[in-house]
């Protein structure tokens, strides 16, 4: 497996074999940073890092690096998640810089959702790189400490790079080449898209392992525990990318209104007691939506608690 | 070709309300194709102008004429003798012919009668797609002839994204996924494995973000 090459404490957590445990929480509409401190709070024991999404769903939000350096400022190790729509190459590299220079040691290289899904579709996109230009960016601006224009980067940042992997998109064919062009790319670990249908996770980690690729990339498996029967047509029906059986809807509406919460916290716990079983998951990324409270009580029942200590 | 939209006639007429003569100018080439800009569409503006400001009790002279092309001097030319008795014109070229007619005739308002969209083409009748977006590095060759440029919304050089569903984009469920395109012809071209060739970060200053452009060849200049 590969080498610690950063002061991650995630990336010393899998490289030591340990099934590693991440979630996020999406900063507010607003400058309160207890929105985010609070949240982080509620999960801080029962998680390795905590991902800070970078203007999800192209909403405007207060700034995914502002919200990391909160968080280590708690003591809480981040992960800068970061999108190529808003900014270009000067300025990726610039907040590259800026989170190295508060020491944060993980990013999530993305293209990020289309502006037309959020509360600027009248706004310009930028898409100067792509994720897999921008893992390539990162790279090189910590392995080789140069900037893209090839001069000489002082202090270059060592950052544990991240990617997404959505095994459910289409076409489904290249879903594996795309994770080994990424791996290509140099992304040392990757957090995939919600994982409802398991069958066909299944099947895409066995392409992956017949390529070997989990042999040369972290892979986090990522849930998303569903709130309400409601929540589960919506995901199904309306969220580009994502694939949630009828048997999951079904499960969820089978329960009166009251127990469906538990009910998706059920399917949740027991799909990663099913995911932990495959081969090459190296761990989970929980995303509790605006349900962050939920995290402790899936990782303690997932069997997932506590969390390794790890000497920094 | 380049690819126009009519303009509202709501629009125009604010423009030109309060001039007494002017001329509507068409363009023989791309906008005839695209059914925005042509002699038919000058007949049919003059004519919905003339009936307006009849309407509204106001006198207002409109010729028409349709020019081969308006982004040539030497068609440009042709109208250079009659021009100057016009206080305006609607000229129903692109943006392209608008300006070079305005650089010529310095002294007249050029108006535009048609929205400029893309380059593009005609998917079928009544439907126009784009196809380029001008980067000045053409990359077709790397991408089985499709350009993920002008035709995926992020336009990315190693897509396709997480959103791709049913070979469409996330953005609309009418737009096809470039990247479907593209897999599915490297698939028929039996050159799948092209598919994992990374395409490196590319150089943006020969396209816009490079500043206006300028091609000058000095073997076919006079």
């Amino acid at each position: 497996m590969i080498e610690t090459k950063t002061p991650s404490k995630l990336e010393k957590i899998l490289s030591s074999g340990h099934m590693a445990v991440t979630s996020e929480c999406g900063p507010p509409r607003g400058s309160n940073p207890e929105a985010v401190t609070k949240k982080a709070e509620l999960i801080r024991n029962h998680v390795d890092a905590i991902n800070i999404t970078d203007n999800q769903t192209a909403v405007t939000r207060l700034c995914s690096l502002a919200s990391c350096i909160h968080l280590k400022m708690m003591g809480i190790e981040p992960t800068l998640q970061m999108v190529t729509r808003d900014r270009n190459r000067i300025a990726l590299q610039s907040d590259i810089l800026g989170a190295a220079s508060f020491d944060i040691h993980n990013i999530l290289c993305l293209s990020g959702d289309h502006q037309s899904f959020g509360d600027c579709p009248t706004g310009q996109n930028v898409f100067d790189l792509d994720s897999m230009q921008l893992i390539q960016t990162v790279r090189l601006m910590r392995d080789e400490g140069k900037f893209l224009g090839g001069d000489g980067i002082d202090r270059p940042p060592q950052l544990f790079v991240g990617a997404a992997a959505n095994p459910f998109a289409d076409p489904f064919e290249i879903r594996v080449p795309r994770l080994a062009k990424k791996v290509a790319a140099g992304v040392e670990f990757i957090q995939t898209q919600c994982i409802y249908n398991l069958d066909k996770f299944e099947l895409w980690m066995k392409q992956v392992r017949d390529r070997g690729l989990h042999e040369k990339v972290y892979i986090l498996a990522g849930v998303t525990p569903l709130k309400s029967a409601g929540m589960a047509k919506y995901m199904k029906n309306r969220v580009p990318g994502m694939d949630v059986p009828d048997e999951v809807v079904h499960r969820m509406s089978g329960v009166s209104k009251e127990k469906q919460a538990e009910e998706g916290i059920n399917i949740c716990v027991e799909s990663i007691q099913r995911l932990k079983e495959i081969e090459g998951v190296r761990g989970f990324h929980i995303m509790a939506i605006e349900w962050e409270q939920k995290v402790p009580e899936i990782v303690e029942r997932s069997g997932l608690f506590p969390r390794p200590k790890i000497e920094m | 070709m380049i690819v126009a939209e009519k303009k509202p006639i709501e629009e125009i007429i604010e423009e030109i309300k309060d001039y007494k003569k002017i001329l509507i100018a068409g363009c023989n080439e791309c906008v005839t194709v695209c059914e925005a800009g042509g002699k038919k569409e000058v007949g049919v503006l003059a004519s919905a102008l003339r009936m307006y400001f009849i309407n509204n009790g106001k006198k207002m002279e409109i010729d028409e004429v349709t020019l081969e092309r308006q982004c040539d001097h030497e068609y440009l030319e042709e109208i250079r003798n009659q021009i100057g008795q016009y206080d305006a014109v609607v000229s129903l070229a692109c943006g392209v012919g608008v300006q070079f007619m305005a650089e010529k005739y310095r002294r007249i308002p050029i108006y535009p009668g048609v929205n400029t969209s893309f380059m593009g083409v005609t998917e079928e009748r009544g439907v126009w797609t784009e196809r380029c977006q001008g980067c000045g590095q053409c990359i077709l060759a790397r991408t089985a002839s499709i350009c993920p440029i002008s035709r995926c919304a992020k336009r990315l050089l190693n897509g396709p994204c997480g959103g791709s569903t049913n070979g469409k984009c996330e953005i609309s469920k009418d737009l096809d996924c470039a990247w479907q395109l593209i897999i599915d012809r490297l698939k028929e071209l039996n050159r799948l494995d092209d598919y994992e060739k990374l395409l490196p970060i590319k150089d943006w200053s020969t396209e816009r973000a490079g500043g206006p452009r300028k091609v000058v060849r000095e073997d076919v200049r006079l």
